[in-house]
């Protein structure tokens, strides 16, 4: 290396010239966009306003942004990039994966008596139900959706369907027959399967894109068939009144016979909140457990085996379209638990909670944890829900951006915007490393680089 | 089994692309017990072939015909043809017609498995799960498809062990037992070339498909290929079939070698017949048939 200098270190001739071009070029694109303002004066009449003050900031920040890019950032990311891999990190990492899931699992556990204890009853039911079981929603959802896309690599933009199965059917056969939620659970999920099968039938001999493009018609068509038929779904209006899982033949009332009565306790809503909290929990392990299950059985692996190399699997024996079939349903299935919880608990549904931005956030929640990886799904469930949620509560912003300001508008541009940085700094997720499924003398993690991503 | 017997015949094979002609009204036969060898210049049709006979290509014109057991079931060929079945079973043995099957048929009922010229490992997953993958037929049945085996019988749990024995042993063959936790990405060109074999291996196959598996492989690698081979013919009486351009293998191990050239077999013999045929020369060397003493003098053959 004769000159270093150049490759690592900063050149400020060249970073000021940059900075002055592109501050240069933003001038001239932003000059009539934002530069010019028409506004009609008193007389009705249109005349040019020059904003020069709102111009000449952004293109000062835009330049020193470039400066600094230039002087600073890229410089750094090129070190970084230098940097051979540390293995210290690496084992650190991997000791931290091997704790986490016992932690989250035993928080899991105590996290409702702890909100209890430290907020009361008025806080818990915010803390327990738009903390605790909006996420775990997603977590479900997650993990069902990661069979589909994370081990059996099929991209699948349509998986609120399933989830909007799960929920009418247990709305409509709770409402007409008066079902209990321990018997609609498993028919939801039955119910939900099998329209997995009924669009994987036609579906599956599709690859990567077209696969995702029809996924994505599904959802939208379900949707609309809810809008629509109305004699059955009750259209844009939904089904209200649905009825609400008891424990155990106890329902949450305030009646005599009611939980709280029964077990002598004073009546608060807090009490079906946590029964709440625990089932989706419950319906979580199962999923979990399921799925790491499936993992270690010839489907778990003929799921992977797919995602790697589907002309492989065919000359090896495997009959792929039922593989595909199956990693379908069994996601489908899932979705379809998680949507007869989703109306149990609500009480309410409507077409509105079934779009497509439904499915994207799932998707994202599956891609953002790395695909295949339990707990990184987890992981980003909490991040990108829990997030959400927080946005909500933080009013201070009202103060300093002025009482029209509303937080929540702005949760998709910092998703998306968190989103990149992700993708830019962990392109294969926050675990992007594969565990094997069986092992001889020892369990290596497989680093993403080998791992396929799954063309559909 | 007796060896010598017809294992498979290829008859009347045509595969075309749109105008082009892969293979032109081909005809051979591989015995069983045999290592035969199909060799050819680069697009003479030979993985084609292959294609057509493991179910990924559904041949334009021809039968391809294998046999299990004995080898009085060839009689049942013609009216198996005519009913239109893909397999017909008696009490002696099986015949199944190959091109009626789809793929992963071909490999699960008529036990026909094959490794790819440009190979296709599982790259992310370890050497050991590539095997399992390859015993996942019967280990689908022990799994009850699936239902007993979420629900943890032990049954399954016997056969994986099993399974993973079937596995543990033919990785110590190909001399990858160390490596099994390993991923098959990670290995080096001539260990995966074996690592397919193996995989292939597993699939517990009566006849074994390779293309090229020597190709990229140095002189050593390639020596201890020809030993594999030969011993998994001797030691398993299975039959292969093979696509190969390095001549040491193919004049050193094979019994049986059937030329191709654009499509059409230009010859058919031990090695040492063709090694001799001037046909075979020419097509080697791009030149006519009269020009091949000229060009040997002058290349010095
Ligand atoms: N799927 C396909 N579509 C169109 N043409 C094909 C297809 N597969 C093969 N061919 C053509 O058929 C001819 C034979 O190809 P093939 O791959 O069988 O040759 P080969 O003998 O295996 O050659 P090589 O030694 O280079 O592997 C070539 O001209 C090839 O371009
Ligand atoms: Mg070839």
């Amino acid at each position: 290396m004769d000159k270093p200098a150049s490759s690592t270190g900063v050149d400020f001739v060249h970073a000021a010239k940059e900075a002055c071009v592109t501050a240069a070029i933003t001038f001239a694109v932003l000059l009539p966009l934002i530069g010019f303002e028409t506004v009609s004066n008193i007389d009705n009449k249109l005349v040019l306003h020059m904003r020069w003050g709102l111009l000449f900031s952004i293109v000062a920040i835009v330049g020193v942004g470039r400066l600094l890019m230039a002087l600073v950032i890229a410089p750094w990311l090129a070190q970084r990039r230098m940097r051979p891999v540390a293995p210290a990190t690496s084992s650190w990492l991997s000791a931290v994966g091997r704790w986490f899931g016992p932690f989250a699992v035993g928080f899991a556990i105590v996290y409702p008596i702890l909100v209890l204890s430290t907020s009361g009853f008025s806080g818990a039911l915010k803390w327990v139900d738009n903390f605790g079981i909006q996420i775990l929603i997603y977590v479900m959802l997650g993990w069902g959706l990661n069979i589909v896309v994370g081990l059996a690599g099929l991209l699948d933009l349509g998986y609120v369907a399933f989830y909007a199965v799960g929920a009418y059917s247990y709305a409509l056969l709770a409402k007409e027959f008066g079902f209990s939620f321990w018997i609609l659970l498993p028919l939801a999920g039955i119910l939900s399967s099998f329209w997995g099968i009924l669009l994987g039938f036609p579906v599956l001999r599709l690859r990567g894109d077209y696969l995702a493009i029809v996924t994505l018609a599904f959802g939208e068509i379900i949707r609309l068939v809810l809008v629509n038929f109305v004699d059955l779904t009750n259209g844009y209006a939904g089904i209200s009144s649905i009825p609400r899982p008891s424990f155990f033949g106890i329902p949450f009332n305030a009646d005599d016979n009611g939980f709280a009565a029964v077990f002598g306790l004073p009546f608060t809503p807090v009490y079906r909140t946590i029964f709440l909290y625990y089932l989706i929990l419950a319906l979580c392990f199962l999923t979990a457990f399921v799925t790491v299950r499936l993992r270690r059985l010839p489907v778990g692996r003929a799921w992977e085996a797919l995602r790697e190399d589907e002309i492989a699997c065919r000359s090896l024996g495997i009959n792929t379209t039922n593989t595909k079939l199956t990693a379908f349903s069994i996601g489908a299935m899932f979705g379809g638990f998680a949507g007869s919880f989703f109306a149990a608990r609500q009480g309410f549904i409507s077409p509105e909670s079934f779009t497509f931005l439904e499915s994207a956030t799932v998707l994202s929640i599956v891609v953002l944890g790395g695909m295949g990886s339990q707990i990184g799904v987890a992981v980003a469930a909490i991040f990108f829900i829990g997030g959400t949620e927080i946005m909500r509560d933080l009013d201070f912003l009202k103060q300093i951006f002025g009482s029209s300001f509303d937080p929540t508008q702005y949760r998709m541009l910092l998703f998306g915007f968190g989103m990149v940085i992700i993708m830019v700094f962990r392109p294969r997720g926050l675990v992007s490393t594969r565990s094997p499924s069986i092992f001889l003398k020892e369990r290596k993690t497989i680093s993403s680089d080998l791992v396929n991503e799954g063309h559909g | 089994m007796a060896r010598g017997d017809n294992l498979l015949k290829v008859e009347h094979l045509t595969m075309r692309f749109g105008g082009l002609v892969a293979v032109d009204n081909l005809s051979w036969q591989a015995r069983e017990g045999d290592i035969t060898a199909l060799i050819g210049p680069n697009g003479a049709g030979k993985t084609t072939v292959f294609n057509c006979i493991t179910g990924f290509y559904k041949p334009t014109e021809g039968r391809i015909a294998l046999r299990h057991g004995d080898a009085a079931v060839w009689d049942e060929l013609e009216s198996l043809t005519e009913r239109g079945k893909r397999h017909i079973t008696t009490a002696g043995g099986s015949l199944f017609q190959l091109e009626r099957m789809p793929d992963f048929l071909v490999t699960q009922q008529a036990r026909v498995a094959r490794t790819f010229q440009n190979i296709r490992l599982f790259a992310g997953m370890t050497l050991l799960e590539n095997l399992l993958v390859a015993q996942h037929n019967s280990l689908m049945l022990a799994s009850g498809y699936t239902l007993l085996g979420v629900l943890g019988f032990p049954s399954y749990r016997a056969a994986e062990r099993a399974a993973v024995d079937v596995a543990r042993e033919w990785l110590d063959r190909v001399g990858l037992l160390d490596r099994a936790d390993d991923p098959a990405g990670d290995l080096p060109y001539g260990a995966q070339r074996r690592l397919e074999i193996a995989r292939a291996m597993c699939t517990d196959p009566v006849l074994l498909c390779l293309d090229e598996p020597a190709a990229g492989l140095n002189p050593r690698e390639s020596a201890e290929l020809n030993e594999l081979l030969l011993s998994i013919r001797d030691k398993y009486g299975l039959s292969i079939l093979l696509i190969e351009h390095d001549m040491s293998v193919v004049m050193e191990i094979s019994d049986h070698v059937i030329v191709l050239d654009y499509g059409v077999k230009i010859s058919d013999g031990t090695p040492e017949e063709i090694r001799n045929d001037p046909k075979v020369i020419a097509a080697y060397l791009g030149v006519a048939d009269e020009e091949v003493e000229k060009v040997e003098a002058e290349v010095g053959l």
